[in-house]
């Protein structure tokens, strides 16, 4: 194991990878990426694989399409191996209240002033979309073909891949276990296979990012809770886009190889590293997506699993250098939208890093919870 | 051995696809199942599982007692939705 590095990135999931190839690609050397398990074992490869352009902040609607950008070229910017499975079947959001109607209209206004092309759904525009949609109760809907769905499995490799052919290196299955610090300097990361000498650390490590920023004797406000998904037998195509609801808290979409996968927020869910599958979530799972999609009836689950969203206060990332230690990089709480930001997200993070101006503003400072300037996104789960 | 033997029934992967994932690498189940979906199927893995591990053991040199089992997930067999929901209806 290398003892030295220039800078090492903690977690191996697709934000990791991301910043790592980002990094390299801009010439950095000495790149190390720490994973205490394997490459996409955490969030990346437990998420719903969605993604969306649909947002109602102008920031948001920039970091997921110029994320999109990437992805439609991924297969050949990245030299992948195995195709990212990319589907841009679309998303058709339904609104349930007049309330909900008027937000989606602000919010088309202002996704179509920056070219993303989504647009105002009439009940029936949306039948007409996905014939078997149950509309009771449906105010309108919103509907941009350009989403959809990519293998976040395959899209963390492709990035490790593209990144180690730059030189980084990753170690798995290496758990950084402490973060030594000296007058308000990173000294080195301590893992539980050697001591790496480093004066730069990202914090990438998703459910766990408060531990990790607790290494370093940083705290932040994110907080880890339980998302459960399940999935179905693989059946012939019959649903093109992801089919989500924030109102009737549902979202559904069936993936290239066949199967559905589906799942919801769950408001009661407590704070915890919790990722076991209940029996309970089976059954509202089911009952939910059977009223909406009544053809699901006749088709199989056949797994469930769960992972952890990473939360802050305002459900919006923390994109940001610490300003209490020099050197400690933190991209994190992504609150369950972190894969489809990924790829301009690693773009950002490399520049920030290497002191270059970024190339889109953001306020995903770390500050902004202690200075109540919180980001108002009306279009989270 | 006839390298185009199905491994993985539920996703139709055949014993070179296995075999040139383990010589790129991939030596351990979870990472094969994440990559080839191997085992992702209706029988979650009761077959090809095994077989994976015995061809990661001789393309390396782990042991069997040395290879992780992936965790088995709920629900053990396929339930239709509409049991969930507790409409049989439709079930003759």
């Amino acid at each position: 194991m290398r003892n030295k590095a220039e800078i090492v990135i903690i977690g191996g999931g697709v934000i990791g990878a991301c910043i790592a190839y980002n990094l390299a690609h801009k010439g950095m050397k000495d790149i190390v990426v720490l994973e205490k398990n394997y490459i996409a074992s955490g969030s990346t490869g437990s998420c719903g694989a969605g993604i969306r352009q649909q947002w109602g902040t102008e920031m948001n609607c920039l970091l997921s399409k110029k994320s999109m950008e990437i992805f439609e070229n991924m297969n050949e910017s990245l030299k992948v191996k195995r195709d990212i499975e990319l589907k841009q079947g679309g998303y058709l959001l339904l609104a349930y209240s007049e309330k909900e109607f008027k937000q989606f209209k602000e919010n088309i206004k202002l996704q179509n002033s920056i070219d993303i092309p989504s647009q105002l759904l009439t009940v029936k525009e949306a039948k007409e979309i996905v014939p078997q949609l149950n509309i009771d109760g449906v105010k309108g809907a919103t509907y941009c073909s350009t989403d959809g769905h990519a293998n976040p499995f395959r899209v963390n490799q492709a990035y490790v891949e593209a990144a180690k052919r730059k030189g980084v290196q990753f170690y798995t299955y290496t758990r950084a276990q402490d973060i030594v610090t000296q007058n308000d300097e990173i000294k080195s990361v301590v893992t539980d296979r050697g001591v790496i000498e480093t004066n730069k650390v990202v914090n990438a490590a998703g459910g766990f990012s408060k531990e990790v920023s607790l290494m370093a004797g940083i705290d932040i406000p994110t907080k880890s809770e339980r998302h459960q998904i399940l999935v179905t037998e693989q059946v012939n195509p019959i649903l093109k886009p992801m089919v989500m609801s924030f109102s009737y808290n549902i979202y559904c979409q069936q993936i290239p190889d066949g199967s559905f996968v589906m799942g919801y927020g769950d408001p009661d869910e407590q704070h915890s590293h919790n990722i076991k599958s209940s029996w309970q979530f089976l059954e509202k799972m089911a009952k939910k997506s059977t009223y909406l999609l009544p053809f699901l009836k006749d088709i199989r689950v056949i797994r469930q699993w769960a992972g952890l969203y990473n939360v802050t206060p305002d459900a919006q990332p923390i994109l940001d250098e610490s300003d209490k230690l020099k050197g400690f990089f933190m991209a994190v709480g992504f609150s369950g939208h972190g894969f489809m930001i990924a790829p301009f997200t690693g773009v950002l993070m490399a520049e920030m890093i290497l002191g270059e101006r970024l190339s889109m503003d953001i306020k995903l400072d770390v500050k902004r919870f202690e200075h109540d300037r919180l980001i108002l996104e009306p279009s989270v789960v | 051995m006839n390298e185009d033997m199905i491994v993985c029934r539920c996703e139709d992967i055949t014993l070179k696809e296995l075999r040139d994932l383990i010589a790129e690498g991939y030596t351990t189940l979870d990472e094969i199942k994440r990559a080839l979906r191997l085992g992702m199927g209706p029988c979650q893995g009761n077959i090809c599982l095994e077989i994976a591990a015995r061809e990661i053991c001789k393309m390396t040199d782990k042991k069997m007692e040395d290879i992780k089992m992936p965790s088995k997930r709920p629900p053990i067999s396929g339930i239709k939705m509409s049991e969930l929901v507790g409409d049989n209806q439709n079930e003759k």
